[in-house]
Protein backbone atom coordinates (compact mmCIF):
# COMPACT_ATOMS: atom_id res chain seq x y z
CA UNK A 1 0.00 0.00 0.00
CA UNK A 2 1.38 3.36 -0.88
CA UNK A 3 2.45 6.11 2.51
CA UNK A 4 -0.31 7.23 3.57
CA UNK A 5 -0.81 10.08 6.43
CA UNK A 6 -3.76 11.76 7.70
CA UNK A 7 -4.57 14.64 6.29
CA UNK A 8 -2.74 17.68 6.93
CA UNK A 9 -3.57 20.34 9.67
CA UNK A 10 -5.68 23.60 8.33
CA UNK A 11 -6.88 26.37 10.07
CA UNK A 12 -9.84 28.01 8.10
CA UNK A 13 -10.56 31.01 10.18
CA UNK A 14 -8.55 34.46 9.62
CA UNK A 15 -7.82 34.94 13.36
CA UNK A 16 -7.51 31.61 15.02
CA UNK A 17 -6.92 33.51 18.28
CA UNK A 18 -10.10 35.25 18.39
CA UNK A 19 -12.85 32.91 18.91
CA UNK A 20 -16.02 33.82 16.92
CA UNK A 21 -19.45 33.65 19.25
CA UNK A 22 -21.96 30.79 18.24
CA UNK A 23 -25.15 30.15 19.94
CA UNK A 24 -26.68 26.93 21.25
CA UNK A 25 -29.50 25.81 19.20
CA UNK A 26 -29.46 22.70 20.84
CA UNK A 27 -28.63 20.35 24.04
CA UNK A 28 -28.78 16.99 24.37
CA UNK A 29 -28.07 14.64 26.96
CA UNK A 30 -26.48 11.66 26.02
CA UNK A 31 -25.25 9.71 29.16
CA UNK A 32 -25.25 10.53 32.55
CA UNK A 33 -22.08 12.68 32.32
CA UNK A 34 -22.08 13.26 28.67
CA UNK A 35 -23.95 15.76 26.37
CA UNK A 36 -24.20 16.79 23.34
CA UNK A 37 -24.22 20.58 22.14
CA UNK A 38 -25.45 21.31 18.33
CA UNK A 39 -23.84 25.17 17.55
CA UNK A 40 -24.77 28.10 15.09
CA UNK A 41 -23.19 30.85 14.01
CA UNK A 42 -24.75 34.24 15.74
CA UNK A 43 -25.79 36.66 13.67
CA UNK A 44 -24.48 36.24 9.96
CA UNK A 45 -20.77 34.91 10.78
CA UNK A 46 -19.57 32.16 8.07
CA UNK A 47 -19.23 28.60 9.11
CA UNK A 48 -16.74 26.88 8.64
CA UNK A 49 -16.04 23.70 6.60
CA UNK A 50 -14.23 21.06 8.64
CA UNK A 51 -12.82 17.82 8.12
CA UNK A 52 -13.12 14.26 9.70
CA UNK A 53 -11.24 13.94 13.24
CA UNK A 54 -10.50 17.97 13.17
CA UNK A 55 -11.61 19.62 16.80
CA UNK A 56 -12.70 23.53 17.85
CA UNK A 57 -11.57 25.35 21.39
CA UNK A 58 -15.12 26.06 22.75
CA UNK A 59 -14.93 28.74 25.00
CA UNK A 60 -17.80 29.34 28.11
CA UNK A 61 -17.43 32.59 28.50
CA UNK A 62 -15.66 33.93 31.96
CA UNK A 63 -15.26 30.22 32.86
CA UNK A 64 -12.75 28.34 30.29
CA UNK A 65 -11.61 27.25 26.94
CA UNK A 66 -11.42 23.61 26.16
CA UNK A 67 -10.34 21.67 22.90
CA UNK A 68 -13.56 19.49 22.12
CA UNK A 69 -13.72 17.06 18.95
CA UNK A 70 -15.93 17.96 15.91
CA UNK A 71 -18.88 14.89 15.70
CA UNK A 72 -21.16 16.02 13.31
CA UNK A 73 -21.90 15.63 9.71
CA UNK A 74 -18.79 17.43 7.34
CA UNK A 75 -21.25 17.20 4.88
CA UNK A 76 -23.24 19.44 6.74
CA UNK A 77 -20.82 22.16 8.31
CA UNK A 78 -23.49 24.77 8.95
CA UNK A 79 -24.23 22.62 11.74
CA UNK A 80 -21.59 22.39 14.37
CA UNK A 81 -22.30 19.61 16.50
CA UNK A 82 -20.03 18.66 19.93
CA UNK A 83 -20.47 15.60 21.98
CA UNK A 84 -18.61 16.78 25.52
CA UNK A 85 -18.12 14.93 28.71
CA UNK A 86 -18.32 16.80 31.73
CA UNK A 87 -15.15 16.25 33.75
CA UNK A 88 -13.56 20.11 34.74
CA UNK A 89 -14.94 23.19 35.56
CA UNK A 90 -15.17 24.32 32.05
CA UNK A 91 -17.10 21.33 30.67
CA UNK A 92 -19.14 21.30 33.42
CA UNK A 93 -20.07 24.96 32.93
CA UNK A 94 -21.07 23.65 29.49
CA UNK A 95 -23.30 21.45 30.30
CA UNK A 96 -25.36 23.97 32.07
CA UNK A 97 -26.02 25.66 29.02
CA UNK A 98 -29.05 26.33 27.48
CA UNK A 99 -30.71 27.03 24.02
CA UNK A 100 -30.13 30.92 23.08
CA UNK A 101 -26.29 30.67 25.15
CA UNK A 102 -23.85 31.44 23.92
CA UNK A 103 -20.46 30.14 23.40
CA UNK A 104 -17.12 31.28 21.77
CA UNK A 105 -15.58 29.04 18.79
CA UNK A 106 -11.74 28.88 17.48
CA UNK A 107 -10.96 26.60 14.81
CA UNK A 108 -11.45 24.44 13.42
CA UNK A 109 -7.96 22.75 13.89
CA UNK A 110 -5.74 19.71 14.11
CA UNK A 111 -5.41 16.80 11.05
CA UNK A 112 -8.23 14.51 10.21
CA UNK A 113 -8.69 10.83 9.72
CA UNK A 114 -7.48 9.93 5.92
CA UNK A 115 -10.79 9.27 4.55
CA UNK A 116 -9.77 9.83 0.87
CA UNK A 117 -6.67 7.79 1.34
CA UNK A 118 -8.87 4.81 2.40
CA UNK A 119 -11.00 4.57 -0.76
CA UNK A 120 -10.93 0.92 -1.97
CA UNK A 121 -10.08 -0.27 1.22
CA UNK A 122 -11.92 -1.78 4.03
CA UNK A 123 -12.20 0.30 6.75
CA UNK A 124 -12.78 -0.65 10.10
CA UNK A 125 -13.45 2.19 12.83
CA UNK A 126 -13.00 1.52 16.66
CA UNK A 127 -13.73 3.23 19.34
CA UNK A 128 -14.32 3.03 23.32
CA UNK A 129 -16.33 5.58 25.46
CA UNK A 130 -16.30 9.40 24.64
CA UNK A 131 -14.01 8.26 21.34
CA UNK A 132 -17.02 7.54 19.26
CA UNK A 133 -17.39 11.04 18.97
CA UNK A 134 -14.55 11.92 16.92
CA UNK A 135 -14.84 9.05 14.72
CA UNK A 136 -18.70 9.60 13.85
CA UNK A 137 -17.68 12.24 11.37
CA UNK A 138 -15.32 9.77 9.34
CA UNK A 139 -18.49 7.40 9.61
CA UNK A 140 -20.74 10.01 8.31
CA UNK A 141 -18.29 10.81 5.41
CA UNK A 142 -17.48 6.68 4.12
CA UNK A 143 -21.67 6.02 4.63
CA UNK A 144 -22.38 9.22 2.16
CA UNK A 145 -19.17 8.25 -0.33
CA UNK A 146 -20.07 4.22 0.47
CA UNK A 147 -18.96 3.10 -2.73
CA UNK A 148 -15.65 4.12 -2.50
CA UNK A 149 -14.93 1.68 0.24
CA UNK A 150 -14.64 -1.85 0.64
CA UNK A 151 -15.97 -3.13 3.35
CA UNK A 152 -17.11 -0.89 6.83
CA UNK A 153 -16.93 -2.02 9.91
CA UNK A 154 -17.58 -0.53 13.38
CA UNK A 155 -16.38 -1.69 16.25
CA UNK A 156 -17.72 0.35 19.94
CA UNK A 157 -17.05 -0.33 23.61
CA UNK A 158 -18.57 0.93 26.20
CA UNK A 159 -18.13 1.18 29.84
CA UNK A 160 -22.23 -0.45 30.98
CA UNK A 161 -25.04 0.05 28.15
CA UNK A 162 -26.14 3.28 29.93
CA UNK A 163 -23.18 4.47 28.93
CA UNK A 164 -22.95 4.16 25.07
CA UNK A 165 -23.33 6.86 22.94
CA UNK A 166 -25.73 7.62 19.82
CA UNK A 167 -27.60 4.81 20.58
CA UNK A 168 -30.05 5.01 18.10
CA UNK A 169 -27.74 5.73 15.17
CA UNK A 170 -25.73 2.30 16.21
CA UNK A 171 -29.01 0.61 15.63
CA UNK A 172 -29.29 2.87 12.65
CA UNK A 173 -26.20 1.88 11.24
CA UNK A 174 -26.38 -1.62 12.33
CA UNK A 175 -29.76 -2.35 10.35
CA UNK A 176 -27.93 -1.54 7.07
CA UNK A 177 -26.47 -4.38 5.03
CA UNK A 178 -23.07 -2.46 4.26
CA UNK A 179 -21.90 -2.05 7.62
CA UNK A 180 -20.95 -4.27 10.27
CA UNK A 181 -21.63 -2.68 13.60
CA UNK A 182 -20.10 -4.93 16.87
CA UNK A 183 -21.36 -3.62 20.19
CA UNK A 184 -19.59 -4.40 23.31
CA UNK A 185 -19.83 -3.30 27.13
CA UNK A 186 -17.02 -3.75 30.54
CA UNK A 187 -20.06 -4.35 32.61
CA UNK A 188 -23.44 -5.79 31.39
CA UNK A 189 -27.05 -5.00 33.15
CA UNK A 190 -29.22 -7.69 33.51
CA UNK A 191 -31.24 -6.59 30.43
CA UNK A 192 -28.42 -6.28 28.10
CA UNK A 193 -28.45 -9.20 25.52
CA UNK A 194 -25.77 -7.90 23.81
CA UNK A 195 -21.59 -8.73 23.67
CA UNK A 196 -19.55 -7.94 26.84
CA UNK A 197 -15.86 -8.21 26.98
CA UNK A 198 -13.63 -6.09 25.98
CA UNK A 199 -13.42 -4.20 22.38
CA UNK A 200 -9.67 -5.77 21.65
CA UNK A 201 -11.58 -9.14 21.29
CA UNK A 202 -13.68 -7.72 18.63
CA UNK A 203 -10.98 -7.43 16.30
CA UNK A 204 -10.12 -11.24 16.44
CA UNK A 205 -13.73 -11.57 14.87
CA UNK A 206 -14.46 -8.82 12.82
CA UNK A 207 -14.85 -9.51 9.09
CA UNK A 208 -12.36 -7.65 7.18
CA UNK A 209 -9.05 -7.76 5.18
CA UNK A 210 -6.38 -7.37 7.56
CA UNK A 211 -3.74 -7.13 4.73
CA UNK A 212 -5.36 -3.74 3.06
CA UNK A 213 -7.70 -2.43 5.42
CA UNK A 214 -6.94 0.77 7.24
CA UNK A 215 -8.24 1.10 10.86
CA UNK A 216 -8.72 4.34 12.72
CA UNK A 217 -9.20 3.94 16.28
CA UNK A 218 -10.34 6.45 19.21
CA UNK A 219 -10.37 6.10 23.00
CA UNK A 220 -8.48 5.59 25.81
CA UNK A 221 -4.72 5.02 25.23
CA UNK A 222 -4.85 1.55 26.88
CA UNK A 223 -7.76 0.82 24.65
CA UNK A 224 -5.52 2.22 21.62
CA UNK A 225 -2.76 0.33 22.47
CA UNK A 226 -4.36 -3.14 22.61
CA UNK A 227 -6.82 -2.03 19.37
CA UNK A 228 -3.65 -1.46 17.35
CA UNK A 229 -2.11 -4.74 18.98
CA UNK A 230 -5.33 -6.75 17.79
CA UNK A 231 -4.65 -5.55 14.30
CA UNK A 232 -1.29 -6.25 14.35
CA UNK A 233 -1.97 -9.54 15.17
CA UNK A 234 -4.95 -10.36 12.64
CA UNK A 235 -1.70 -8.92 10.04
CA UNK A 236 -2.97 -4.99 9.63
CA UNK A 237 0.09 -3.07 9.15
CA UNK A 238 0.80 0.09 11.82
CA UNK A 239 1.57 2.37 8.99
CA UNK A 240 -2.57 1.67 8.49
CA UNK A 241 -3.72 2.08 11.79
CA UNK A 242 -4.58 5.99 12.57
CA UNK A 243 -5.29 7.08 16.02
CA UNK A 244 -6.72 10.20 17.66
CA UNK A 245 -4.83 11.29 20.64
CA UNK A 246 -5.97 13.23 23.96
CA UNK A 247 -3.66 15.71 25.26
CA UNK A 248 -4.62 19.51 27.20
CA UNK A 249 -4.80 21.20 23.93
CA UNK A 250 -4.54 25.59 24.59
CA UNK A 251 -3.65 27.72 21.91
CA UNK A 252 -4.51 25.17 18.88
CA UNK A 253 -2.07 26.28 16.50
CA UNK A 254 1.47 24.79 18.07
CA UNK A 255 2.75 28.08 19.74
CA UNK A 256 2.05 26.99 23.31
CA UNK A 257 3.62 23.73 24.02
CA UNK A 258 0.90 22.44 26.17
CA UNK A 259 -0.06 19.47 24.47
CA UNK A 260 3.31 18.16 23.16
CA UNK A 261 3.78 14.31 22.77
CA UNK A 262 7.18 13.14 22.33
CA UNK A 263 8.54 15.77 18.98
CA UNK A 264 5.07 16.43 18.25
CA UNK A 265 2.29 18.99 19.08
CA UNK A 266 -1.11 17.33 19.46
CA UNK A 267 -2.81 20.47 18.75
CA UNK A 268 -1.09 21.13 15.25
CA UNK A 269 0.63 17.77 14.02
CA UNK A 270 -2.41 15.69 15.42
CA UNK A 271 -4.69 14.88 16.88
CA UNK A 272 -5.05 12.35 14.09
CA UNK A 273 -1.28 10.41 14.05
CA UNK A 274 -0.93 7.11 11.85
CA UNK A 275 0.63 4.85 14.92
CA UNK A 276 3.62 3.85 13.64
CA UNK A 277 5.05 7.39 14.03
CA UNK A 278 4.15 7.89 17.63
CA UNK A 279 3.80 4.18 18.54
CA UNK A 280 7.57 4.49 20.73
CA UNK A 281 6.06 7.39 23.33
CA UNK A 282 2.69 5.78 23.96
CA UNK A 283 4.92 4.01 26.96
CA UNK A 284 6.80 6.38 28.18
CA UNK A 285 5.89 7.20 31.41
CA UNK A 286 6.69 11.43 31.09
CA UNK A 287 5.81 11.45 27.79
CA UNK B 1 -25.56 -27.06 1.19
CA UNK B 2 -22.26 -28.44 1.72
CA UNK B 3 -21.38 -30.38 4.74
CA UNK B 4 -18.64 -29.85 6.27
CA UNK B 5 -16.61 -32.65 7.99
CA UNK B 6 -14.87 -32.32 11.71
CA UNK B 7 -11.62 -32.48 10.12
CA UNK B 8 -12.61 -29.64 7.90
CA UNK B 9 -14.12 -27.23 10.36
CA UNK B 10 -11.82 -27.71 13.45
CA UNK B 11 -8.38 -28.20 10.62
CA UNK B 12 -9.32 -24.63 9.66
CA UNK B 13 -10.24 -23.53 13.11
CA UNK B 14 -7.35 -20.73 14.15
CA UNK B 15 -7.57 -22.57 17.67
CA UNK B 16 -6.68 -26.10 15.94
CA UNK B 17 -5.13 -25.48 12.88
CA UNK B 18 -1.15 -26.17 14.17
CA UNK B 19 -2.20 -29.63 14.91
CA UNK B 20 -0.39 -32.48 12.78
CA UNK B 21 -3.10 -34.89 10.98
CA UNK B 22 -2.34 -37.16 13.92
CA UNK B 23 -3.36 -35.11 16.57
CA UNK B 24 -6.23 -33.32 14.97
CA UNK B 25 -7.83 -36.99 13.98
CA UNK B 26 -7.24 -37.98 18.20
CA UNK B 27 -9.67 -34.50 18.93
CA UNK B 28 -12.07 -35.01 16.01
CA UNK B 29 -12.35 -38.81 17.57
CA UNK B 30 -14.04 -36.80 20.81
CA UNK B 31 -16.35 -34.43 19.04
CA UNK B 32 -20.28 -34.14 18.25
CA UNK B 33 -22.20 -31.73 17.19
CA UNK B 34 -24.91 -29.62 19.66
CA UNK B 35 -28.07 -27.46 19.61
CA UNK B 36 -28.70 -24.96 22.51
CA UNK B 37 -32.06 -22.60 22.71
CA UNK B 38 -31.91 -19.06 24.20
CA UNK B 39 -31.80 -19.24 27.74
CA UNK B 40 -30.63 -22.89 28.00
CA UNK B 41 -27.41 -23.72 30.27
CA UNK B 42 -24.79 -24.57 28.22
CA UNK B 43 -23.06 -25.84 31.71
CA UNK B 44 -23.29 -24.55 35.36
CA UNK B 45 -20.45 -23.77 38.17
CA UNK B 46 -19.29 -26.62 40.01
CA UNK B 47 -20.48 -29.13 37.22
CA UNK B 48 -18.17 -31.58 36.33
CA UNK B 49 -16.17 -29.85 33.44
CA UNK B 50 -15.83 -32.80 30.91
CA UNK B 51 -16.85 -30.79 27.84
CA UNK B 52 -15.85 -27.32 25.82
CA UNK B 53 -17.49 -26.39 23.20
CA UNK B 54 -16.41 -24.79 19.83
CA UNK B 55 -18.95 -22.20 19.00
CA UNK B 56 -20.09 -21.87 15.47
CA UNK B 57 -22.97 -19.81 15.93
CA UNK B 58 -24.73 -17.58 18.40
CA UNK B 59 -23.70 -15.76 21.40
CA UNK B 60 -23.07 -17.51 24.49
CA UNK B 61 -23.28 -15.58 28.33
CA UNK B 62 -20.73 -16.45 30.97
CA UNK B 63 -21.95 -15.86 34.22
CA UNK B 64 -21.73 -16.01 37.91
CA UNK B 65 -24.96 -15.74 39.93
CA UNK B 66 -24.40 -13.16 43.06
CA UNK B 67 -27.11 -13.48 45.53
CA UNK B 68 -30.02 -10.79 45.99
CA UNK B 69 -28.58 -10.05 42.48
CA UNK B 70 -28.92 -12.48 40.35
CA UNK B 71 -26.81 -13.39 37.05
CA UNK B 72 -23.79 -11.28 36.30
CA UNK B 73 -22.41 -11.75 32.74
CA UNK B 74 -18.40 -11.61 32.85
CA UNK B 75 -18.20 -11.62 28.90
CA UNK B 76 -19.87 -13.24 25.76
CA UNK B 77 -18.20 -15.88 23.77
CA UNK B 78 -19.57 -15.89 19.82
CA UNK B 79 -18.72 -17.40 16.95
CA UNK B 80 -15.40 -18.71 16.23
CA UNK B 81 -14.26 -18.75 20.15
CA UNK B 82 -13.82 -21.54 21.92
CA UNK B 83 -15.66 -21.88 25.51
CA UNK B 84 -14.76 -23.96 28.26
CA UNK B 85 -11.08 -24.29 30.04
CA UNK B 86 -12.22 -25.79 33.02
CA UNK B 87 -11.75 -29.82 31.42
CA UNK B 88 -8.07 -29.50 31.19
CA UNK B 89 -7.05 -27.85 34.96
CA UNK B 90 -8.22 -29.60 37.78
CA UNK B 91 -10.01 -29.77 39.72
CA UNK B 92 -12.41 -30.28 36.12
CA UNK B 93 -15.66 -28.23 37.40
CA UNK B 94 -16.74 -25.38 35.84
CA UNK B 95 -15.71 -22.22 37.51
CA UNK B 96 -19.22 -20.31 35.62
CA UNK B 97 -22.22 -20.52 34.32
CA UNK B 98 -22.38 -20.93 30.40
CA UNK B 99 -26.04 -19.52 29.26
CA UNK B 100 -26.64 -19.42 25.60
CA UNK B 101 -28.19 -15.67 24.91
CA UNK B 102 -29.87 -17.05 21.40
CA UNK B 103 -29.91 -20.34 19.46
CA UNK B 104 -26.50 -21.65 19.36
CA UNK B 105 -24.84 -23.78 17.28
CA UNK B 106 -21.37 -26.05 18.89
CA UNK B 107 -19.55 -28.60 18.59
CA UNK B 108 -18.80 -30.23 22.13
CA UNK B 109 -15.69 -32.18 22.74
CA UNK B 110 -15.25 -35.06 25.32
CA UNK B 111 -12.49 -33.02 27.87
CA UNK B 112 -12.68 -36.36 29.66
CA UNK B 113 -12.02 -39.03 26.76
CA UNK B 114 -9.19 -35.83 25.86
CA UNK B 115 -7.85 -35.98 29.03
CA UNK B 116 -6.88 -39.61 28.99
CA UNK B 117 -5.38 -39.51 25.22
CA UNK B 118 -3.76 -36.63 26.66
CA UNK B 119 -2.49 -38.42 29.73
CA UNK B 120 -1.15 -41.39 26.99
CA UNK B 121 0.56 -39.06 24.45
CA UNK B 122 2.08 -36.21 26.31
CA UNK B 123 2.72 -34.78 23.21
CA UNK B 124 -0.77 -34.14 22.03
CA UNK B 125 -1.32 -33.03 25.94
CA UNK B 126 1.33 -30.80 25.69
CA UNK B 127 -0.09 -28.89 22.53
CA UNK B 128 -3.16 -28.90 24.18
CA UNK B 129 -1.69 -27.12 27.13
CA UNK B 130 -0.59 -24.83 25.54
CA UNK B 131 -3.56 -23.77 23.68
CA UNK B 132 -5.84 -23.62 26.19
CA UNK B 133 -3.22 -21.70 28.47
CA UNK B 134 -2.89 -19.01 25.46
CA UNK B 135 -6.84 -19.07 25.60
CA UNK B 136 -6.63 -18.81 29.62
CA UNK B 137 -3.98 -15.77 29.19
CA UNK B 138 -5.97 -13.80 26.57
CA UNK B 139 -9.35 -13.99 28.98
CA UNK B 140 -7.46 -12.73 31.88
CA UNK B 141 -5.50 -10.00 30.32
CA UNK B 142 -9.24 -9.40 28.41
CA UNK B 143 -10.73 -9.22 32.37
CA UNK B 144 -7.21 -7.09 33.48
CA UNK B 145 -8.30 -4.54 30.93
CA UNK B 146 -12.07 -4.61 32.16
CA UNK B 147 -10.81 -3.92 35.63
CA UNK B 148 -8.70 -1.12 34.33
CA UNK B 149 -12.16 0.31 33.79
CA UNK B 150 -10.81 2.33 30.76
CA UNK B 151 -14.16 4.44 29.68
CA UNK B 152 -14.92 6.03 33.66
CA UNK B 153 -14.90 8.94 34.81
CA UNK B 154 -12.83 8.44 37.67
Amino acid sequence: MATTEPAPATVSASDPMRPEPFVVRQAIKETGDTFTLTLAPVAGAKFRPFAPGQFNMLYVFGVGEVPISISGDPARPEILVHTIRAVGATTRAMQKLQKGDWVGVRGPFGTAWPVDQAHGHDVILIAGGIGLAPIRPALYHVLLHRGLYGRVVVLYGARTPRDMLYPKELREWRSRFDVVVDVTVDRATMEWQGSVGVVTKMVQRSPFDPGSAMAFICGPEVMIRYAAQALQQRGTAESSVFVSMERNMKCAVGVCGHCQFGPWFVCKDGPVFRYDRIQRFFGMREV
Amino acid sequence: MTIHTFEKILGEHPFFKDLSEPHLDTVVGCVTNVVFQPGEFIFREGEAADRFFVVREGKVAVEVFVPNKGPVTIETIEGGEVLGWSWLFPPYKARFDARALNAVRALSLDGACLRTKCENDPAIGYLLLKKFTELVVSRLEATRMQLLDLYGND
